[in-house]
Order: C-alpha cells, then sequence, then structure tokens
C-alpha cells in the first residue's frame, strides 16, 4: 500500500510537471507571436524566446504548428527557439522524426514550418529528401516544391541524354505545372520548344498582356511622381487629355513578349521626364487575396480599383520578374488596375529604359488568369 | 617618452583591446579603421598558410568577425536568396558550432555581383547582430540562442533597394546603428542592442548608398561619435540619441566609406579629402583635397602615418596625410572590392579573383612579401584575430596562420 501510495505521488508529480512545461511552451509562444511592426512587443518576447529555447524536444511540434496566423516578425522569433531546440535533440539522438514528418506531410499546415521541419529532418534521415520531394510538385511551400520541380528536371535531362525523348518531354511537362521561379521555367521551355511543344508563358505566370496607355505627361525636374494627373482623379477611356506634349488619348496595346514586358520606349516613345498610365482589367471569380508582382526600372504607383496599393520612387536600379510583390484583394467580378510609371531625365545608356511587366499570382507564386479574358481590351491577335 | 596627449589616444585602442580580447567584431575592424589592435597575422605567406578551410553554403559577401574563439559570418540561401543564414565556428579548428536560418522579410532583389548577406555582422563581446540586404536584423547570443529580430523593410515597407543594401551596422555603447538609406524611405536608425527597440531614427539623404559608418572618438574623455556617409558629404552623430554634432556638406562618395586616422577623417568626397572633425559649435574644417588619391570600391586606410587608396586599375598608393602627396605606388593584381587591412607593418589586399597579396609598408615603397590563391571570388573585407586572417567567398571560410 505504501509503495502503491508512493507511485501515485509520483505520477501526480510527474504530470504536474509535465502540465506546468506544456503550458509554459504555449504562454512563451502566444508572447512571441505579439510582435509588431517598429518593435512592439519585443522586450516580452525576447525574454519569452529565451525562455522557450531551453524547452526540450516536445516543443518542436508546438512550435511550428503556431506559425499559423504568425506575422513574418513573428515566424522568425519561432525559427530562432526552434532552431536551438532542434540542434539540442539532435544532439542528443532525441529529434522526433517521425512527427517532424508527419507535419511536412500536412499540406494544410503554414509552408515555412513545413520547410524548416524538413530541413531539420533531413539532417539526420537524408533519406526522407526521396520519400518526400517527388509528391509536392504542386505543394504550396514554394521551396518545397522548387526542389520537387528539381528533381523532374534532372530526371527530364538524363532521360534526354539517353535518347528517351517522349519520356523526357512528359517529365519536362510535368516539372512546368509546378515551376515558378525563372530558372527554372527556362531550363524547362528551352529543351520542350526544342522538342517542338508549344509554350504560352504569359498564361504560365498570369502575365497581364493587354493594356490601355495614355501620356506623356509632366515628369521633368521629377515633380510627376507626386502629381495627381486626370486619370488618378478618374479614368474615362473616352476623353482626351492635356499631357505633357498637348493632346493624349487612351490607346490599346498588347505584348507577345514571353515575360509580358511591355516596352514603352521601343513601342511607343523613348520618353524621358514623362509619365505614362497604364490601366488593365482583370476578373476574378469571387473575392481572392493575391499578389500583383511587378517588374520595372521606373518609379511607379499602382492602383485598384482605386485604390492606391503601394508606390516606389526609385530610378533604374535594375528590374527582374516579381521584383516588386504587393498583396490586393480583388473584389468578384471586373477589377481595374491602374499602373502609373514615371520615366527620369538621366542621359546615361543605362537609364533609358522605360517599360515594365505585371502579373497576378498567388502567394505561393503560382500565375491566376483573369476569368473573363473575352471581355477585356484585347486586341485580335 | 610618450606624451599626455598621446597617450590619451592610445588609451582607448588598448582598452578597446583589452576589452574584446583583440577580437574584430564588426567592419572594418575593432576601431572602423581597417587595422588590427594587436594581432600579428603572418608576413610571409603562401599556400601553406592556409591553416584550414570550412564549408559554407548559398552566397555571402559580407565580412566575418571574430569574437573570442568563435567566428560568425552570414550567408543566404534558395533561389531568391531568401532564407538567411548567421553561422558559428571553432576559430581554432574551423569546425562549424552552429547554423541559425531565419526567413527574408523584405525584399532580396540586388546586383548579380552583390547577394543578400553582404553587410557585415558586429558584436558588443555578448551579442551578435546580423543585418541583411532585405533589412532584417537578428540578435543573437555567443551560442547562437536568438535574443530578439527585427524587420526594418517589414515595419517601412519602403526602406529598400532594387540593387541591393550592402552598409554594415555597428555597434557603440548599448546602441546599435544601423543604415538603411535609399531612394525612398531613407533612414538610419539606433536599436537597443537588448531588444532591438529603436532609440532613435533619423532621416537620411534620398538616394542609394552603400557607404558604412566610422567611429570618431577624439580623446579618451570625448563622446564617441559616428560618422554616416552618403552622397551629400558626412554627418557626425551621437550613437545615443542621433542627434546631429557636425556636418560636412560637400558631397562624398557612396560605394567606399570614411575612415579615421590620428583625429583626422579621411572621406571619399572631391577624390579623398582629409577632414579635421567639428564640434556642436564649428563646422569641420577641411585640410587638403586629392584626386589622385580617389578610391574605387575598398575604403580608404590611415597606417603608419600614410594614407592608402586602392584605384580601380589595382594601384595601391602611399600618400602623406599631411597634404595628400604621393609617396609611393605599388600595382597589384586588382580589382578589389574588399578594403584592404592592416597589422604589423603590412597590409593585406585580397582582390576580387581570391588572390591575398601582402604588402609591406616601407618609408620609400611598398613590397609585396607574399601571395596566396585562394581561387574564388571574394568581395567580403577579411578580419584579423588570433594572430590570422580570416577570409570568405561564397564556398568558403579560410584561416590564415603560421603553423
Amino acid at each position: 500500500m505504501q509503495r502503491s501510495r508512493f507511485l501515485f505521488c509520483f505520477l501526480c508529480l510527474f504530470s504536474a510537471v509535465s502540465s506546468v512545461q506544456a503550458d509554459d511552451v504555449e504562454q512563451q509562444i502566444a508572447k512571441i507571436k505579439q510582435v509588431q511592426k517598429e518593435g512592439q512587443g519585443n522586450q516580452a518576447a525576447s525574454q519569452a524566446v529565451q525562455q522557450l529555447s531551453q524547452a526540450d524536444q516536445s516543443a518542436l511540434i508546438p512550435i511550428l504548428s503556431s506559425f499559423e496566423g504568425a506575422n513574418p516578425l513573428a515566424v522568425n522569433w519561432l525559427c530562432g527557439a526552434f532552431e536551438t531546440i532542434a540542434s539540442k535533440a539532435i544532439q542528443q539522438n532525441k529529434l522526433p522524426k517521425e512527427q517532424l514528418e508527419k507535419f511536412i506531410l500536412d499540406k494544410s499546415h503554414n509552408p515555412r514550418a513545413r520547410r524548416l521541419a524538413y530541413e531539420t529532418l533531413i539532417k539526420v534521415d537524408p533519406e526522407a529528401t526521396e520519400r518526400l520531394i517527388p509528391g509536392m510538385i504542386n505543394d504550396p511551400s514554394v521551396t518545397l516544391r522548387r526542389d520537387a520541380v528539381q528533381r523532374l528536371i534532372d530526371q527530364a535531362k538524363e532521360l534526354q541524354k539517353v535518347g528517351k525523348k517522349d519520356e523526357a518531354k512528359q517529365a519536362f511537362q510535368q516539372a512546368l505545372t509546378g515551376a515558378t521561379d525563372d530558372d527554372q521555367v527556362k531550363a524547362i521551355v528551352k529543351p520542350l520548344r526544342g522538342l517542338g511543344e508549344k509554350i504560352d508563358l504569359q498564361k504560365h505566370f498570369g502575365f497581364l498582356s493587354d493594356w490601355k496607355i495614355i501620356g506623356p505627361f509632366d515628369n521633368r525636374e521629377l515633380k510627376g511622381y507626386d502629381t495627381a494627373y486626370p486619370p488618378e482623379k478618374k479614368l474615362d477611356f473616352s476623353s482626351a487629355l492635356k499631357g505633357k506634349e498637348g493632346e493624349v488619348n487612351w490607346k490599346p496595346v498588347n505584348t507577345e513578349d514571353d515575360y509580358g514586358i511591355f516596352d514603352i520606349a521601343k513601342s511607343i516613345s523613348p520618353y524621358k521626364g514623362a509619365v505614362m498610365y497604364c490601366a488593365a482589367d482583370f476578373y476574378s471569380p469571387g473575392e481572392q487575396e493575391l499578389e500583383i508582382r511587378l517588374g520595372t526600372p521606373n518609379a511607379w504607383k499602382i492602383w485598384v480599383n482605386g485604390k492606391l496599393l503601394f508606390a516606389r520612387n526609385e530610378y533604374h536600379r535594375g528590374m527582374i520578374m516579381d521584383q516588386y510583390s504587393v498583396p490586393v484583394t480583388f473584389k468578384p467580378g471586373k477589377n481595374v488596375i491602374l499602373l502609373k510609371l514615371c520615366q527620369n531625365e538621366q542621359t546615361e545608356s543605362w537609364a533609358q529604359r522605360y517599360q515594365f511587366q505585371l502579373r497576378i499570382a498567388r502567394p505561393s507564386g503560382t500565375g491566376v488568369l483573369s476569368e473573363k479574358p473575352e471581355a477585356t481590351t484585347q486586341l485580335s491577335r | 617618452m610618450m606624451n599626455k596627449n598621446a597617450l590619451k589616444l592610445v588609451l582607448p585602442l588598448i582598452a578597446i583591446g583589452l576589452c574584446c580580447g583583440a577580437d574584430w567584431p564588426q567592419f572594418r575592424g575593432p576601431m572602423t579603421n581597417n587595422v588590427a589592435t594587436s594581432d600579428t597575422p603572418p608576413t610571409l605567406v603562401d599556400q601553406e598558410s592556409i591553416a584550414w578551410t570550412a564549408d559554407l553554403e548559398g552566397r555571402g559577401a559580407s565580412g566575418p568577425i571574430v569574437v573570442g574563439d568563435k567566428v560568425f559570418l552570414t550567408c543566404a540561401t534558395g533561389f531568391k536568396q531568401d532564407q538567411l543564414h548567421v553561422l558559428c565556428f571553432d576559430a581554432k579548428t574551423g569546425k562549424q558550432l552552429w547554423d541559425r536560418q531565419f526567413w527574408a522579410t523584405g525584399r532580396t532583389q540586388c546586383h548579380n555581383k552583390m547577394c543578400v548577406a553582404t553587410p557585415t555582422p558586429a558584436s558588443d563581446g555578448k551579442r551578435v547582430f546580423a543585418t541583411f540586404s532585405s533589412n532584417d536584423v537578428v540578435c543573437l547570443d555567443l551560442d547562437g540562442n536568438l535574443l530578439w529580430f527585427r524587420g526594418l523593410s517589414h515595419d517601412f515597407p519602403n526602406a529598400s533597394n532594387s540593387l541591393g543594401m550592402a552598409s554594415s551596422p555597428i555597434v557603440v555603447g548599448e546602441t546599435l546603428i544601423v543604415p538603411v538609406e535609399n531612394d525612398d524611405d531613407s533612414f538610419t536608425t539606433g536599436l537597443d542592442v537588448k531588444t532591438g527597440i529603436s532609440r532613435w531614427r533619423i532621416k537620411r539623404p534620398r538616394v542609394a548608398n552603400w557607404t558604412s559608418p566610422a567611429i570618431l572618438k577624439p580623446s579618451a574623455d570625448a563622446e564617441t561619435l559616428v560618422l554616416l556617409q552618403s552622397s551629400e558629404g558626412v554627418t557626425a552623430v551621437y550613437p545615443e540619441t542621433g542627434e546631429t554634432a557636425w556636418k560636412y556638406e560637400q558631397g562624398a562618395g557612396r560605394i567606399p566609406s570614411t575612415t579615421v586616422g590620428d583625429n583626422t577623417l579621411y572621406v571619399p568626397s572631391n577624390g579623398l579629402t582629409a577632414l579635421a572633425p567639428g564640434s556642436s559649435s564649428e563646422p569641420p574644417k577641411v585640410l587638403w583635397q586629392e584626386q589622385k588619391l580617389s578610391p574605387a570600391t575598398a575604403s580608404p586606410l590611415f597606417y603608419q602615418k600614410k594614407v592608402f587608396t586602392v584605384n580601380r586599375a589595382g594601384v595601391l598608393t602611399c600618400a602623406n596625410p599631411e597634404d595628400g602627396e604621393v609617396i609611393w605606388r605599388l600595382r597589384l593584381k586588382g580589382p578589389f572590392s574588399a578594403t584592404p587591412i592592416a597589422a604589423a607593418n603590412h597590409l593585406y589586399l585580397v582582390n576580387e579573383k581570391g588572390l591575398l597579396q601582402v604588402v609591406q609598408v616601407g618609408a620609400d615603397e611598398g613590397k609585396q612579401t607574399g601571395e596566396i590563391d585562394l581561387k574564388e571570388t571574394i568581395l567580403a573585407t577579411p578580419a584579423i584575430a588570433d594572430n590570422a586572417l580570416f577570409l570568405r567567398s561564397d564556398q568558403h571560410l579560410w584561416k590564415i596562420s603560421s603553423k
């Protein structure tokens, strides 16, 4: 009886200790997730992350799960604690491998948490790569999907080397379904086109190619960036407006460039000290939280349905695909995108570009097409 | 015998050396002047001087820093270089001790020659502060435990540069000074080293800038100032408050940074400008300006009462700091992005192709005493500590020392 009583007391004590630890982990996580911009919440979070980092491996999955609903700052605080705990667990050979793998396979979890879990797991189980990556060709995680795409690219190249063209083509086509990074798309498209395939990259990426454009308006001495010319006040596609060089009208334009680049300098005129406005429609089947991804070497502002989303006053620091990502909520039906594009008066050869590319994408990078393309301002091709 | 004034100037250096254990705690060393306080790396070098080589991943142009027996550096991985790493190595063996990973919260686009892990980290001896081109700021203790995190581009979305940010932070007292100077939302901020909360934030000229701050401490009893350089010139600010002490407003370069030597500033401005510091009541005084000493990418160096610059052709020029007159020139194999560093009467210069060249400083000439070909692109400025050099490329971290 005494032995039973002792055992009972021990179990109660152990249970209490475990309960305190679990509760403590949740409390520290909650404090960390309260960090906000400009260092708000940092003091409490700093204490919390240091305490959380002392937890054992049982905290790893709760930390990963807590990425859901965490802002980008809090995600990094959680990363710091996770990595410290995981590092200790690996040294002590106590990493919960099965739980991590289960977490990775659950695509409903936060993509970055899944990636972190994956990178941790393969430190102790390199074979996990072959078990997990092949099934991730359309994964919500950008980085896991990228690894899956790369695996298929490598496979397709090997098939091509041994003359299995049809199988190589299939592998490349499958890889393309998941590819959103430019380097991988190029690595796929070149051989596919060489094998006779026709590929619409504009459609693949979701580039908008049909625009209405008006201008130039005055941007001499860079004053145009902050000047609200008529298109910013009201979009009236039928009216003539007073521009920098006289009367101007809206004109439909189109680009066939693979990457949706519309080059104002080459297609219209190499304006300097100028502002152009470009408008396009995007039809959404319902309310969608997506991203406008813009590439341009010019200063710009962008509105959707009359609301200013973002602006960047930078000239000629380069241009790449997805240079800027701007969150946007599209309403059901027609949405009007207005882009203000400013060119300065620099005379250097590298400062003459006046162009842009714009696509609609999910946060994961996959392109989203307008649902009613026939109703846009599309020109006959 | 050393006079009292000279002793006052030397004491802070000795104090810093003792306090840091001859650490190299930030970009351009303990006094941000490219000079080691007490360490003596080898002067006769060859391929056998490589003590160890450690593997690195991804990309990185940040210089290594050394605190005690640990080497810290940063790198970035992923197609968009949006996975940010702070790494720690054992200075004696090159063994990796830890690697902490974070996600960029700001933009990661940068020029091909640069990368997201371009700013060199800084340390106060207890913590490591790492910044990245994405304007993320990570603070860890020396064992890799996260202390705090800030995402300055997340906080201020137009604080960014499509060519990339490169300015390195410095830590003075309880404040980490982080330059975030660019074409749009341009500022420099002072963060509390314990929490990352801003002590101050000041507007800076709205133009891209890649220079790094320098420390100015005129005497033992004077307050330390931080020198912020931009296209408009140099501003001296109090590190604790960000308030301006004085300004030089004749313009300056946006890549090579100001160097301080013998209480004189050497500013990449109008070639090279020698400047006597100002005060709260007096503006700084231009002592001389010399176009022939115009630096390229590497910052100027003041050492052994001489001024050194490296031009685009890879020519090392030695000049008289009193008047800017050229004393000697030495053609090296360039080009150089890394700033030359100095110790034991020698300069250590590594070019962009990874060729480390050692030059003995003489009164009338510079003499090359050795070289090591590391055969990889090196853009990062090396560190001197533990009587050794530490250099890094994208792929490797090397220790160069005597056997």
